[in-house]
């Protein structure tokens, strides 16, 4: 009995803690996005979306409940065979999987779908942590940084076949974790330059604008530091590169066919097409928009309920928050993520070894990718890309698949003292 | 390892949050447009239209409802039929223009409702009210018309039709809006603001593909409609009616007014038009069609056609010369043909006689003394003076000026003075004999049927009138009729100057116009002939019954019709009959109006 109540208290109470308020929170807007005051059902009606999330959070206690009493070693031992496993499985989906909007990337048993790129995620954590657990892995090596990105571009490339480009974008957030295991910064400030020019040439009208910016930029660089020849040469070089670059990206931009062309530009200005590629993101905007500082009351939401706002109740569920508990409630929950990521960070740090840390990291990588660029996108930040907010979103394979990925951590923290005494 | 880098990861994820943040404030605190936004897409504003007012007769006889009129609407996606030719048959409806219709409603919206059949009759309505249920998408809509169950007065009524833009502008409440019925003549253009009610509002919330989503916060917002209010006019429809009867095939007006209220008992434009041909969908394709009618059926002719009053006018002139003291009822002057043509009487005439008798040089030599009172020298400057001071007594009669009827678009008249043949002539250079004409009424001189007809109420009421109006109540209180309409007004000769006047008046029945006297009823009356340069003289008489106590003063305008004592005498006799007496004694009398062949 004293050793389950040690247990018990080993446990980080605060982090479940959290994720069950966001559970609930995203249950009852579930409820008031399906919600029909004409046609009035309980939340807890199984032929609505929030019975539905019901059976789902049940299930997912049950996921939990095995998780935790599980032996904490089996997901060390497992992790590379988990990860064989999924890598099958992915493989195999876009033959067997069930084609919705053009897309092979759900498996169909009975009554249930599940989207297996989901845990595969959690799967490529473990491998991630197993692979890199090594103290000769060494991330400032070339070799090494190739063999972590093979582990992370496997499951993409297979996801790339489905296709799913939004889910296959999340397993770029492993970059994350690979920032904190030492991986050279330099990748980083280019990786973010490239970003930041392709965004802004495609973003500004008139390339000589940016053109200008860079040659004053490079100048500045020029007269600020030492004037030796080599580097006056290297600033000017990376400057025509830059510019040369973001021409290049507007020519091949304007040789895409139309809808791809829209959805780049759109991007930029949702007014440029409000009623089609635009809609998504106008609609979002305008529920959240419309929430004011308090919001408009549970349930008192007019636009997303009544259907204005797409996928209303999976990707887009934010829009119902920000409408029903405005501006309020929108910092409530993004305190309360950003609670958990930095709680995460927390517990990641306070790892006695490398696999748990890693897979600490891998967690927040996942979660900090979901949350920013759903939220960014329903806000017309970023482009609409189909992932769900973590926890909030209705469905399945999301909400088990981001449990499965929390609790095997919260059960890896919770044995950390057991954990130090096997790897030495 | 690098420590830095997990500080540099919590510092990202704060920097995210503080942009989303920031974002969000901005959209969601700072831009109210996005509310807007929301509500223009979920909130439908849908307007209540309220029942228009309806107007009675003086005994409470109905002259204008709302009829209602079914539409049977349609909503594509939830409507089926199994048995297409029973549907057809019930419904009384073609196959293929069933197939059309729904077609139609397709194209429009699978989930809004389109009409199916429109303008379903009462009758039809009954029939298929039991059977709508067995059809799910099927379902009645109502609308209101306007509509007349005696298709009479129809001027006087006047019409509504949609709100012109110009109208809409002068709106500077912003209470109607594009599509909106408004009063456009007669009554119900000028008690819009009463017949018309208040509109209400709801608001109610629709979905993304404008499906009815209940009420927005429970209704808190909605304005219940206010029904307009019913209105009793003046009119006394059996009246109205019997003169519509009398002059049908004529043209001209007739307008009866009781003179000791100035409401107006009947008031009959002729030609006229059945006012349902102007009620709800049919305006758009009979308004033209009238407008271009020839016989102008549009033309309020009571209030907006002008002739010279005639020898009518010559009652004014007396009256005028008495209260000014330059004829006692004892002035004489010789029936001098030379002046002016006459026809024969015993000559010379006193101010009696010349009334009875109508006689022209009488008034000729008369209104010479009127005007010339050698106040000046110069006989140009002191026929000036002397006009403008005669016009001056001549428009307190409700002459020369619009009498503020409650109708739109009253012509005034026209009362000649100083400043009109100035404009003709030039200063000084017109003198008595220059505008003789207008002492027996002819010449420069214009008058409305309706300001004749308050001329004899005048000569009833010695000396008095109310401004004549059609409307006795407004929702059931005399009180709300405008003020004007309760006010007397003097025409500032004194009353024992009509005692004469309406002696020579009952008088004058026996030789210009003996087919209007009725045996118990005394009639003061007087007989006119408007000249009319285009072809046969109009034929007028105005008249009060009875003499003693007058309860119904009229004037009667027939067109073309020659003598006054002929068709207008004759008609307004009837319609004195019809009125005092309620019936008809005199069926020959009847039949020569009604047979209308009056020139020979």
């Amino acid at each position: 009995m004293r050793q389950d109540d040690l247990y018990i208290s080993r446990i980080d109470w605060i982090t479940i803690l959290i994720y069950s308020i966001l559970v609930i929170i995203g249950w009852f807007n579930i409820y008031a996005a399906v919600y029909d005051e004409q046609a009035a059902k309980s939340i807890f009606d199984f032929s609505i979306n929030s019975g539905k999330q019901l059976v789902w959070i049940g299930t997912a206690i049950l996921l939990i409940t095995v998780i935790m009493v599980a032996d904490y070693r089996l997901f060390d031992n497992l992790s590379l065979i988990l990860y064989g496993f999924f890598l099958l499985i992915l493989l195999l989906t876009p033959f067997i999987g069930k084609e919705i909007n053009g897309q092979r990337a759900w498996f169909e048993i009975g009554a249930f779908r599940l989207q297996p790129a989901e845990f595969a995620k959690f799967a490529t954590a473990l491998a991630l942590a197993k692979f890199m657990e090594a103290p000769t892995f060494d991330l400032s090596k070339g070799k090494y940084q190739l063999r972590a990105l093979a582990i992370i571009g496997l499951p993409i490339a297979l996801i790339m076949l489905q296709p799913d480009t939004g889910t296959a974008m999340v397993y770029s957030a492993f970059g994350i974790m690979l920032f904190r295991e030492g991986m050279p910064q330099r990748y980083y400030v280019f990786a973010i330059g490239f970003v930041a020019i392709s965004l802004l040439s495609l973003g500004i009208e008139n390339n000589l604008y940016l053109a200008a910016a860079v040659m004053a930029l490079m100048v500045l660089l020029i007269l600020a530091g030492k004037k030796t020849w080599q580097r006056i040469v290297t600033f000017a070089v990376m400057g025509l590169v830059i510019i040369a670059y973001s021409y290049s990206l507007d020519y091949v931009v304007s040789k895409l066919p139309d809808h791809q062309q829209n959805r780049i530009m759109v991007l930029f200005n949702p007014d440029l097409d409000p009623l089609g590629v635009g809609w998504n993101v106008t609609q979002s905007k305008i529920a959240i928009g419309s929430g004011g500082f308090m919001g408009k009351g549970y349930l008192e939401g007019t636009q997303t309920k009544f259907d204005f706002v797409p996928e209303q109740h999976t990707d887009f569920i934010f829009c119902t928050l920000g409408e029903e508990f405005g501006w309020i409630g929108s910092l409530i929950v993004i305190i309360l993520f950003g609670a958990l990521l930095v709680r995460l960070i927390y517990l990641s740090e306070r790892q006695k070894t490398r696999f748990s840390r890693i897979y600490g990291y891998c967690v927040v990588s996942i979660l900090l990718f979901h949350f920013t660029i759903n939220i960014a996108m329903t806000i017309g930040l970023f482009p609409v890309v189909g992932i769900p907010l973590p926890f909030f979103s209705y469905g399945g394979s999301s909400l088990w698949s981001f449990t499965i990925l929390l609790f095997i951590f919260i059960k890896l923290d919770s044995h950390r003292i057991q954990l130090l005494g096997r790897n030495g | 390892m690098n420590n830095s880098r997990p500080a540099i990861l919590i510092s990202i994820i704060v920097l995210i949050a503080i942009v989303l943040l920031t974002k969000l404030f901005m959209i969601q605190v700072a831009d109210d447009s996005f509310l807007k936004r929301a509500e223009r897409n979920a909130i439908q504003r849908v307007v209540d239209h309220p029942y228009r007012g309806l107007v009675y007769d003086r005994n409470d006889k109905l002259l204008v409802y709302n009829n209602p009129v079914f539409d049977l609407m349609v909503i594509p996606k939830e409507f089926t039929v199994k048995d297409t030719a029973r549907f057809c048959d019930l419904f009384n409806i073609e196959k293929e223009e069933l197939i059309i219709r729904y077609q139609a409603a397709r194209k429009y919206s699978w989930v809004k409702p389109s009409p199916m059949v429109k303008a379903i009759s009462n009758e039809d309505f009954a029939r298929i009210q039991d059977y709508l249920i067995d059809y799910p998408g099927l379902f009645v809509m109502t609308r209101s018309v306007r509509a007349y169950p005696q298709a009479s007065a129809a001027n006087a009524l006047g019409y509504i039709g949609e709100i012109s833009g110009a109208q809409l502008e002068k709106d500077t409440v912003k209470y109607y809006r594009q599509g909106d019925y408004v009063g456009l003549a007669g009554m119900e253009g000028f008690y819009e603001h009463y017949l018309r009610g208040r509109k209400g509002v709801k608001y109610k919330m629709v979905n993304v593909r404008g499906v009815d989503k209940g009420s927005f916060k429970g209704g808190e917002y909605d304005t219940m409609s206010m029904a307009g209010k019913n209105i009793v006019s003046t009119i006394d429809l059996d009246l109205q009616l019997y003169g519509e009867k009398l002059m049908s095939g004529k043209r001209g007006s007739v307008v009866a007014i009781e003179p000791s209220t100035g409401e107006v008992l009947a008031m009959i434009s002729a030609p006229s038009y059945d006012p349902n041909q102007l009620a709800g969908s049919r305006f758009g394709k009979n308004y033209g069609l009238l407008t271009m009618d020839e016989t102008k059926p549009l033309f309020n002719r009571p209030i907006m056609a002008m002739y010279p009053p005639g020898s009518i006018f010559k009652v004014v002139q007396s009256l005028i010369g008495l209260q000014e003291g330059i004829f006692t009822p004892n002035t004489t002057f010789p029936c001098n043909q030379a002046l002016v043509k006459c026809h024969p009487h015993p000559s010379p005439a006193n101010l009696f006689g010349a009334i009875k008798y109508s006689c022209n040089p009488y008034y000729h030599q008369g209104y010479r003394k009127l005007i010339n009172r050698e106040v000046s020298s110069n006989t140009f400057i002191d026929t000036r003076i002397g006009l403008d001071q005669w016009r001056e007594s001549v428009m307190k009669f409700g002459l020369g000026s619009p009498l503020g009827i409650d109708m739109r678009n009253e012509k005034g008249g026209q009362i000649p003075g100083s400043a009109l043949y100035n404009k003709i002539y030039g200063e000084n250079r017109w003198k008595y004999s220059t505008i003789y004409s207008l002492s027996i009424g002819q010449g420069e001189m214009l008058v409305t049927p309706l300001q004749m007809a308050n001329l004899a109420a005048i000569f009833a009421n010695k000396g008095w009138y109310y401004p004549p109006h059609l409307v006795r109540s407004i929702d059931g209180s005399s009180e709300n009729i405008p003020e004007k309409f309760r006010t007397k007004v003097s025409v500032g000769v004194d009353a024992h100057h009509f005692d004469m006047v309406q002696e020579a008046m009952a008088e004058a029945l026996s030789g210009t116009a003996n087919r209007a006297i009725i045996k118990d009823i005394v009639i003061a009356g007087k007989t006119g002939t408007a000249q009319n340069p285009g072809g046969a003289d109009h034929s007028v008489f105005v008249a009060f019954a009875p003499k003693d106590n007058p309860k119904i003063a009229i004037a009667v305008y027939v067109e073309n019709s020659g003598f006054g004592g002929r068709a207008a005498a004759s008609t307004a006799s009837l319609m004195i009959e019809q009125y005092l007496r309620g019936d008809i004694t005199r069926p020959a009398l009847e039949e020569y109006v009604l047979a209308g062949k009056f020139l020979y």
